[in-house]
């Protein structure tokens, strides 16, 4: 399982492997938004903990058709469903390393960009708590999608259709806890809340990601 | 005779057959009667005038949005227990109807909203829901769409409909959370018995309820006939070609 993991993270490293592509996809996100909404920093202000939760969102999003679709093009995938590890730990360390490459590095970048935006000092503490708590159901759920479409062809905007709407619970906790520390409120009820959705997810969604995957490579 | 008899697709084309035509008349008096009773025979509310008159079509079809999913998902739990491959292209027949039944009823509440709440779209919890409920029907097709094997198709998106139900679910209650409503409560609880409209108005309403309920199994035991009849269409052209 280490190994798996260490080869994965190694992969998304090493060059041409994507890693800090999310990154600066939440970059030019949060650059666009003031383009489209104008620079007025009260405004600003008041949408940044939804515009960086949603940037968050879509930059892991995107990285999500090569999580799974890299090993099945060059046959890795059908061997690790041969190999003696489970599939569902192999989904769950799909899932670790894509939280690790991709929703670690926004966790830590999103202060920064929060800067950019105007986001009231209150509001930084409860940004990082709630993007930390909410990314890794981000990437559990992103795996599931990733095993339903991982057979097919040109399966990318389908995936998106597929997963937005099952990211929906969990960006209503996330951005609701932020906004919340933003206005300085209370944020311990959304927390928990979303704390809920994300060990609900990584305790069940391995199941479902890998029998998909079964059904798919079958 | 169990009802697992009728997995055979022979026998419940038989059936399906045999019962659609009672099953069309009957939708048909249901709706036809329901709708021009509710139109033409019930009195204008005190306050919202005839605008409240589009309930007839709204809380049907609302109805039958939810049931159909709720369809979609026993008969996947059916396909992934017991591979009937009758029970697979039944939620798939399903699917699309589900779809036009959320449509209807968001657009009708959006024009029944327009006078009454001053408003076509508010991002209230009911209203939200069903938007999302509208999401995961699209997703449901595109992926019967996308995937060529047809097994595979059906094993996917029955593991889809499955975890769509749990997180349909959760984004109800996320909603809730979310932001407070300006819809109001279900007017015929079947729960509690009680109702808040008045019979005038209740008899048409449950009748075009039953009405829509007979339309969407007519449909979907339509449908249901055609996707089999297609497979074995595209069976008979298979054997054609080996043998030619």
């Amino acid at each position: 399982m280490i190994a798996l993991l260490l080869r994965d993270l190694r992969l998304a490293f090493r060059a041409g492997g994507g890693f800090g592509l999310g990154l600066a996809f939440f970059l030019i996100v949060t650059t666009l938004v003031p383009f489209s909404v104008g620079p007025e920093a009260v405004l600003l202000g008041n949408i940044a903990p939804g515009v960086l939760w949603l940037g968050a969102l879509l930059a892991c999003l995107l990285s999500l058709d090569r999580l799974l679709a890299l090993d099945y093009e060059d046959g890795t995938l059908d061997l690790l469903v041969t190999a003696p590890l489970p599939l569902e730990a192999v989904v769950s360390i799909k899932a670790l390393a894509h939280w690790v490459t991709t929703g670690l590095p926004l966790v830590l970048a999103a202060p920064f960009f929060g800067v950019l935006l105007n986001l009231p000092t209150a509001g930084y503490g409860p940004l990082v708590q709630s993007l930390a708590l909410g990314t890794p159901a981000l990437s559990v759920i992103g795996t599931f999608g990733a095993a339903l479409t991982v057979g097919i062809k040109r399966g990318g905007l389908l995936l998106s259709l597929l997963v937005l709407p099952l990211y929906v619970p969990t960006l209503i906790f996330g951005a609701e806890a932020a906004r919340r520390g933003a206005s300085g409120l209370d944020t311990s009820t959304p927390l928990i809340m979303l704390a809920g959705i994300t060990f609900g997810t990584i305790a069940l969604m391995p199941f479902a990601s890998a029998a998909v995957l079964r059904m798919g490579l079958r | 005779m169990s009802i697992w008899s009728y997995a055979n697709p022979v026998k419940f084309l038989a059936l399906s057959t045999k019962v659609q035509p009672f099953l069309w008349a009957a939708a048909a008096m249901c709706v036809v009667v329901g709708l021009l009773w509710g139109f033409f025979g019930t009195p204008d509310d005190f306050r919202q005038g005839s605008t409240v008159k589009i309930i007839y079509l709204h809380v049907p079809s609302a109805l039958m949005a939810i049931n159909a999913w709720f369809m979609m998902l026993v008969t996947s739990l059916i396909w992934l227990v017991r591979r009937h491959h009758v029970s697979a292209l039944a939620a798939k027949a399903a699917a699309p109807v589900g779809l036009v039944m959320t449509l209807i009823a968001l657009i009708t509440g959006a024009i029944w909203g327009q006078p009454m709440w001053g408003t076509w779209w508010a991002w209230d919890p009911r209203l939200t829901s069903f938007l999302i409920l509208f999401l995961f029907y699209l997703g449901y097709i595109a992926l019967w769409e996308a995937v060529e094997d047809p097994d595979t198709a059906a094993d996917l998106t029955s593991v889809l409909c499955l975890v769509g139900s749990v997180f349909a679910v959760l984004s109800r209650y996320a909603v809730q959370f979310w932001n407070q409503g300006l819809h109001q409560g279900t007017s015929v609880p079947v729960a509690t018995g009680g109702r808040t409209v008045s019979d005038v108005f209740f008899y048409p309403l449950a009748l075009c309820m039953v009405g829509f309920g007979l339309l969407f199994l007519a449909l979907v035991l339509y449908r249901t006939g055609t996707e089999i009849r297609l497979r074995r269409t595209k069976a008979l052209r298979v054997r054609a070609e080996r043998s030619a």
